[in-house]
């Protein structure tokens, strides 16, 4: 990643904030939009931020995964059927049930991944198709599984979609606790740490994909571990005349990959609502692709891309709060299908390398043969 | 040397490959402290050996015994553990990891979880210095030129602290001064206990370097010598199994009307830089005109400034009379050209289509190949089957894709399509025999010298002067993108010319 790269993300995102503060500015103070913006953009690119990191670890061993999108749709289902089951059939708290709805969810991821790896890997199918058997088989799967459970009488659960235990809730810091006596009763300065407070007050997933950005660059970069991924991505020959097992190598990374993007999709279900829709990934994980390719196959890179496309989804939230005061020669942004093209649009832009050119791992995509 | 203890044999080792018997009962020592040559044609079975030896293959018989004692060799692991090391022809380097990560890989050293990069720089600069190797560890490997990147390779068996170095076709890839650096390391590390099998066939390195000698053919080995007692032609006889005739036989020529007419001519590089500056020469039907220079001399520009692969930026080009000054590859070859380009595998032929398709790359819109727009595959066939054995191909069938044949079999496949095809009247050679063993150099040096003597034009570009000095009748010497100087062959001597090459005036030489 270099610093024209970053230079540009800084600046569609502040464009993207900016936008909101000059729509919203007659309603709220702009440090409560901005914040506002800070708190949704961390929140939405979570599953974006997961995705890539999966994409990141795949590509870098040399497997091309577009499978994403898919390990996240079936994650997202089977971690909040399984919430959902053990909450109404066992009669489980909240907490046991989604926790255990998340693992079931990485798993699932994991089970993908091994799936992918078995295809490329082992039978060296082309990697574009085993992604693509991938995505067909969860949006299949998932939509059948969904339609034989709760549609019609016949159905297990006799026609209705049991309510789910719930969502995760934020993991409060407590930073207006700390800070507030400074204010000495200043009722401004209390709302703006208040606000402050609302962008560090993210839920659980949100906040292990920052994490897992750290990890992950510390792993492939300063690790051992790391080493040997990129090496077998690069030129798998050479890492074998080493001693390295590629296929062992890149069967694992694989499967850490689906279990990264299963993490994604339990965010879907477990963290942002408490229910599942057919196909409601939508495309994230083809977004998140994108990020990774944006971040040149970085984990920070990739983070740095998904916070734009996240701050693009929070401009198409937080421009709802304000529609009433948009002005008129702007009026086209008070159709929200103009606004929700941005993420897309964005795509297209990032992708065409307008930037530079980006380097992908010089074996992405390529099975190893000996 | 006659008590020396042996490191390393392999006994009766034996390897089938689908359709080959790679390695037939092979036996083979390695002693304490020498350089044993391994010499053989392109698919002799010494590449094959020694990836057994190294444990990327399995053998199907026979046992290797190191220092004596009987091991089993699964993988390049226990090959290392073993104290084997090898560097590989086609480096097994990664370009985007620096010197100390590439040595490190498969054999790191860790602190604290991390990778500990210091320690290995370290190491790196220490073995470095000892064997006077001269590599910097923290440098990109894929801004290095090519003889320093071979050293990185030692570097990583050295690391390994190998006793054993298998040195697969060291020299393909340098210069001759890089391969004489090479050859001092070699004996630097001998001269430290190292042993050292080296895989060539390139017979003057082998008599240069070498303590002992093995020949290998078809898979066996012939005879083991020394360099005392032995020559060139020995080995060569030994090599290719039958007289070989390494000096080219060709009668005088017979110079007739002028065919290819080259005026002033420039040319830029893709970096837009002049690299050709206003050459003119001509070349007669009947002669061969060989192109002498070091690589990089503005030939590769030349070159495809005349077949129609860049446009140059001034002069004019005439080919049997017709101006082809910026036409396409398409025009000048219908005007007559054979061209057989510098890069095989990229310019020369399509590697994931089949010979038969490879053969007809110049003319399959014309019948009897196509007709009415549509392909004759029994056409194709037929051409194909016919040049396999008139050029000697060998390969299995012509449903081969080109890719899998051996860098020999590669060029002949290119030699047959292009100076089989009917009104040929020059030939463009660029670097025709480049990595090529004894026997396929023989026969494509008899084929372009047979294309002369019916009265073609040839164009000779190479980078090897005994190529140039076997081949041609008349030799331009070519130095920072200009003709220096046009001679006779016949009234020319090595020195001299090696003199021009190197940029001597021509008045001074």
């Amino acid at each position: 990643m270099d610093w024209k790269r970053f230079g540009f993300i800084a600046l569609i995102i502040t464009a993207l904030f900016g936008a909101v503060v000059m729509v919203g500015q007659s309603q709220q103070r702009p440090l409560l939009i901005i914040t506002s913006m800070l708190a949704t953009t961390i929140s939405v690119a979570t599953p974006l931020t997961l995705g890539a990191l999966a994409g990141v670890f795949c590509e870098r061993s040399g497997v091309v995964n577009i499978g994403i999108e898919g390990m996240m749709l079936s994650s997202a289902f089977f971690g909040w059927f399984t919430g959902m089951y053990l909450s109404n059939v066992y009669g489980w708290t909240l907490m046991p049930s989604i926790v255990t709805g998340t693992i079931v969810a990485v798993f699932t991821g994991a089970l993908m991944g091994l799936l992918l790896a078995w295809l490329s890997v082992t039978f060296k199918v082309d990697q574009i198709i085993g992604g693509t058997v991938i995505n067909i088989l969860a949006v299949g799967l998932t939509g059948f599984l969904n339609r034989q459970l709760f549609f019609g009488e016949t159905s297990l659960f006799g026609g209705t979609v049991p309510s789910s235990p719930g969502v995760y809730s934020a993991i409060h810091l407590p930073i207006k606790e700390i800070f507030a006596p400074m204010c000495g009763g200043g009722e401004i300065c209390l709302e703006n740490i208040n606000a402050i407070n609302r962008v560090f007050d993210q839920k659980p997933i949100a906040w292990a994909a920052i994490i897992l950005v750290f990890v992950s660059h510390y792993v492939l970069f300063r690790t051992r571990w790391g080493l040997r991924t990129r090496a077998v991505g690069e030129h798998p020959k050479a890492a074998d005349t080493v001693g390295i097992n590629v296929e062992r190598m890149r069967y694992l990374n694989v499967i850490i990959g689906g279990m990264l993007a299963g993490l994604g999709g339990a965010y879907f279900t477990i963290e942002s609502i408490p229910s599942f829709e057919p196909l409601m990934t939508n495309g994230r994980g083809f977004i998140s692709l994108a990020a990774m390719i944006f971040g040149n196959w970085t984990p920070i890179g990739a983070w740095a891309a998904a916070l734009v496309f996240g701050s693009s989804q929070a401009l198409q939230i937080n421009l709802q709060l304000f529609r009433e005061s948009i002005p008129e020669q702007w009026a086209f942004l008070q159709q929200s299908y103009v606004v929700g093209l941005t993420p897309y649009i964005l795509t297209m832009l990032i992708l065409t390398g307008i930037i530079g050119k980006t380097m992908p791992p010089a074996a992405d995509g390529q099975p190893y043969e000996k | 040397m006659t008590e020396a203890n042996i490191v390393l044999e392999a006994k009766g080792i034996t390897k089938q490959f689908p359709g080959v018997l790679a390695s037939d009962n092979v036996n083979f020592d390695l002693r304490k402290g020498e350089i044993h040559a391994l010499l053989g044609e392109n698919g002799a079975g010494k590449s094959t050996l020694m990836n057994l030896i190294y444990g990327l293959h399995k053998p199907d018989k026979g046992e290797i015994y190191v220092n004596g004692k009987h091991v089993v060799i699964h993988s390049p692991k226990d090959a290392i553990a073993g104290g084997i090391g090898m560097v590989h022809q086609h480096f097994m380097l990664i370009p985007v990891f620096d010197v100390a990560e590439n040595v490190m890989l498969g054999d790191e050293t860790v602190k604290n979880g991390a990778l500990d990069h210091n320690f290995v720089a370290k190491r790196v600069t220490e073995i470095s210095a000892q064997y006077g190797l001269d590599v910097d560890p923290n440098a990109l490997v894929g801004s290095l030129p090519v003889g320093i990147q071979q050293r990185v390779e030692i570097v990583k068996t050295l690391y390994r602290n190998a006793e054993i170095v298998i040195l697969d076709e060291p020299t393909a890839v340098l210069t001759p001064q890089e391969a004489e650096d090479l050859f001092r390391i070699m004996h630097d590390l001998t001269a430290r206990g190292v042993s050292i099998i080296f895989i060539t066939h390139k017979l003057k390195e082998v008599l240069a370097v070498a303590d002992r000698i093995t020949v290998m053919r078809a898979g066996k080995v012939i005879n083991t010598v020394k360099p005392a007692e032995t020559s060139e032609a020995d080995l060569a006889n030994m090599m290719v199994g039958r007289n070989v005739i390494l000096t080219v036989d060709k009668k005088d020529h017979q110079a007739t009307e002028e065919i290819l007419k080259v005026e002033n001519l420039t040319v830029r590089d893709q970096r837009d830089l002049e690299t050709v500056h206003g050459v003119s020469f001509s070349v007669r039907g009947g002669e061969v005109l060989g192109i002498a220079g070091v690589q990089g001399n503005g030939q590769t520009e030349l070159s495809e400034a005349l077949t129609g692969l860049r446009f140059p930026t001034g002069g004019k080009v005439t080919i049997a009379g017709k101006d082809l000054t910026s036409k396409t590859p398409r025009n000048i070859t219908e005007s007559g050209l054979a061209h057989i380009p510098e890069d095989r595998q990229r310019h020369g032929l399509v590697l994931s289509y089949s010979i038969a398709d490879n053969m007809a790359l110049c003319d399959y819109y014309y019948p009897p190949f196509s007709k009415n727009g549509v392909m004759q595959p029994k056409a194709l066939d037929e051409n194909a089957k016919k040049l396999i054995e008139a050029f000697d191909v060998r390969t299995p069938s012509a449903f081969v894709n080109a890719g899998k044949l051996s860098g020999g079999n590669q060029q002949k496949v290119i030699v047959a399509r292009e100076l089989s095809r009917p009104g040929v009247k020059l030939v463009i050679a660029n670097q025709p025999t480049r990595g090529l063993d004894v026997g396929s150099i023989e026969y494509i040096h008899s084929e372009i010298i047979k294309m002369r003597d019916r009265g073609i034009a040839v164009l000779l570009i190479s980078a090897e002067l005994d190529e140039v000095m076997a081949l041609s009748d008349r030799i331009a010497v070519m130095y920072r993108g200009k003709i220096v100087t046009i001679v006779d062959a016949k009234k020319s001597t090595r020195e001299q010319l090696g003199l021009w090459m190197a940029g001597a005036h021509v008045e001074t030489a």
